[in-house]
This record gives C-alpha cells, structure tokens and sequence, in this order.
C-alpha cells in the first residue's frame, strides 16, 4: 500500500498518525516522504519496526537506521529530486498524470526515462503519484476540512492533502465550521476526507541553531 | 617535487568573496556549509532576499537562544528566523520559483565540478547516499550558479576536474566557481578560466591543482577581500 506523508525533516509530520500507523501493525507500506525522520522519531519509527517496504523520498540522510536497511537490501529506496517530488503530488492531486522537468537531466535520475527538448533545453517526463492514502500536518483546521499551515511547517503538505484519494489530516486545533476566515485557508476542505485534532506534539527540532543575544 | 604552500581563504573568505558577487534586489538560495556563511557578508547598501527550498522567502539570521521554533526551519533543518516581508509556501511553489527562474543566484557546494559546468555533490557510490534533496532541480534550472568549494579535497586531489566521476547533479550548468585559492568561470569550450587568485597563491599552484583545462589570459589579479 503506498501511502503519503507529509512534512520536511521533523517539521510538520503527522506524528499522531504515525504512532497511531505504528501501533496498528499494517506492514509493507510504500512511504512517499520527503525524508524518513530520524532514528527515534518520524518515520523512523516504521522503519524500526520494519512497517516500511519500500521508501520514495529526495534526502534520507539523518537516519542511520534506514542507511542500514538500504545497504543490507531489506529496504527498497528510490530517490526522487525534491522539486520533483514536490510536483509529482500536485499533479497527482490536479490531474495532471505526467509532465516534463529539466531536473535530472544527464543524471541516473533520467535513465530509461523520455527526454524532449523545450525551448532548447532538454527535460524528462515524470509520472505523478498514485496514493490511496495520505496523512499531513497541519497547525489549525476546521470540521469542514479546511487546513491552516504555521511557518515552514506547511512544506509537502498542501500537494499531498491534494494528492492523497483519502487524506487524513490531523491539526494542532480543530474548531467549528465558520471559525476560520475563508481568506486565510492554505488547502480546502475538498482535498481533506478525515479530520481530528491530534494531543502530545513533540515537534523536535534537527538542528538547534541559534545566535548570540544583541547587547 | 616540493609541496607548493597554501596560503588559500578559509571558508569564511570564500563566502565573503562570493558575497561580492550579489546584487541589489536578488532572490538568492544558498545550500547547506560554506554557501550559508555568504548570509553573513552581504555588501552594505544591498538589498538581498534568501529563498530556501522547504518553503520560505525572506530567510533571517538564526533565532537568539529561547526563541527556536520547530515550525520555522531552512532546508538545511535549521532553525531560523524571518525577515519582515518574508512569505511561506508550500515545497511546489518553492521549487517553481526554482524552476521558473526567478531565484536569481544558486550557491552550493560540490564534490567535483568539470571544466565544462558538471557538476557531482549528492552521491559516492557504496558510502554515501543521502539523496540529492533539492541540489538536481536547483541546478537544472537556475539562470547563475556559482559553487562554493574547496580546490582539493582530503587526499590532495583536484576537484576541478575535466570529467566527473562521481554521479552527476546536473550537466553544463555550473558558471562560476570560487574555491580557496582561485575564482574561475566556467567557459564550456574553453574549460576554467582564472579570473582571480586568493591573496598569496601562484597560478603556477592553482595551475598544478587543476586537474580540468586551465584557461590564464595576461596577468591575473588577487583577490580583493
């Protein structure tokens, strides 16, 4: 079953999902994500307990953990450039079954891939996604399906709300129908099927850089 | 033969003689080590607005201890800061900006770089494979890119090189390279040419580390840091 997660790094995954996909047991899950979290949290989680058959992500590099499957061959992986990513779940969510990108041209990426060129620069064709299933995070939601993003957290999840034939979103507040102001909603309500309002945010940071308080 | 002394920048300095390169009002995304250090050297009086390819325009400093926010990051997971009149999006209107040349300047790193523009930073078969993130559409796409990188790597060895042989990000796409001891642009047919030298380096040095074609037309000036 190839199922969609939201998020970038740590920054807005769908943790409740995740734990609650962990603790159901469901096993050989093809995972589109970004990335594959790190060792004790995100999708690392899935890979400790071997739920995830197959990864499809643009950067994998802070788990150690997934290096191993991969390099054991217990873990299939295929490595997407992010733009590329990024657009193969919109076009999925907007009927667009396929399109050409010059990203990855000359590259393994390309092989046995189409190439055509476009006002003198040679492009590949990319296929978009086919997900049953996605999960993303969003900060605020409304019982309609509407999702509000906070900062950089809104990341993969717009494309893959859109994408996902059942999206689950889970949301740090969930309220009524009409609390939210219809000009400030990131994705309507029609790209979202299921709703709920998740408890115990984590929302680790990787990386904790900070600068010297001005005198 | 005798070991040539390298009296090269560190990496501080080569972010700083890149900054040189910035110009007022540019969309400017910097990848992960040395080219974030350029955030630090912008020219004054300029004006630049840092793009990173998770979802932000208007990138800040890094945030004072205490105000980290998980929810505002880099794509280098970092934590940061915005700007006023910063803006978030989502990962496909970040890399449609991307896509769509209207970033104006692309700084990352490089593993090797040939003298026709290629350019390998994301993969080393059998020991490194973290994945290409979002280097192969940046490359693909951006109107300049100038790579940031030192001119050997750990065992001596040129990166400046007339074929890659690590797996490519991209092909003929590298303009400028600015290394520790040398600025050169990239002319495909002719290969690197030496623009400038880092302060105490020969081009005799350089010459001897360029494994790639070296192109040295008439007297070629030091940098000005």
């Amino acid at each position: 079953m190839t199922v969609m997660f939201g998020g970038f790094g740590l920054c807005g995954i769908p943790e409740n999902s995740i734990a609650a996909i962990r603790d159901k047991g469901t096993t050989g899950i093809t995972c589109i994500s970004n990335n594959a979290g790190v060792d004790d949290f995100g999708l690392g989680l899935l890979l400790q307990t071997r739920q995830i058959k197959k990864m499809i992500a643009s950067y994998v590099g802070e788990n150690d953990e997934f290096e191993r499957q991969m390099l054991s061959g217990e873990l299939e992986v295929d490595l997407v450039p992010q733009g590329t990513l990024a657009e193969r779940c919109r076009a999925a969510g907007a009927g667009i079954p396929a399109f050409f990108t010059p990203a990855g041209y000359g590259t393994e990426v390309a092989e046995g891939k189409e190439v055509r060129i476009f006002n003198g620069k040679p492009h590949i064709l990319e296929h978009a996604f086919d997900a049953p299933f996605a999960f993303v995070k969003a900060w605020k939601g409304d019982k309609a399906g509407n999702l509000i993003f906070k900062g950089t957290a809104r990341n993969f999840n717009p494309m893959m709300a859109m994408a996902g034939k059942i999206t689950v979103a889970e949301v740090e507040e969930l309220v009524e129908v009409g609390e939210l102001a219809p000009n400030d909603i990131h994705v309507p309500g029609i790209f979202v099927q299921r709703i709920f309002q998740g408890t115990d945010y984590q929302k680790r940071i990787e990386q904790r850089t900070v600068r010297a308080k001005a005198e | 033969m005798q070991k040539l002394n390298n009296m090269g920048l560190n990496k501080d300095q080569i972010a700083q003689r890149i900054a040189q390169e910035l110009r007022d009002g540019w969309y400017v995304n910097l990848g992960i080590g040395i080219p974030t250090l350029v955030a630090n050297h912008i020219p004054e009086g300029i004006n630049i607005e840092f793009q990173s390819e998770n979802g932000i325009l208007g990138m800040g400093p890094f945030p004072v201890e205490g105000e980290e926010d998980a929810d505002l990051i880099n794509a280098g997971k970092q934590t940061i800061t915005a700007m006023p009149g910063a803006s978030f999006f989502s990962s496909a209107t970040s890399f449609a900006m991307i896509r769509g040349q209207h970033v104006q300047l692309t700084v990352l790193g490089a593993m090797e770089v040939s003298d026709g523009g290629d350019i390998a930073n994301w993969k080393i078969p059998g020991k490194m494979v973290k994945g290409m993130g979002g280097a192969m559409d940046l490359v693909a796409s951006a109107e300049n890119i100038i790579v940031a990188m030192q001119h050997t790597n750990r065992r001596g060895e040129s990166k400046l090189l007339s074929a890659c042989s690590l797996p490519l990000t991209g092909v003929a796409c590298v303009k400028k390279v600015v290394t520790d001891l040398a600025v050169l642009e990239i002319d495909p047919d002719r290969g690197f040419v030496l623009l400038e030298r880092a302060p105490g380096v020969s081009v005799e040095e350089i010459r001897e580390k360029t494994a790639g074609r070296l192109v040295v037309q008439g007297d070629v000036p030091e940098m000005k840091l």
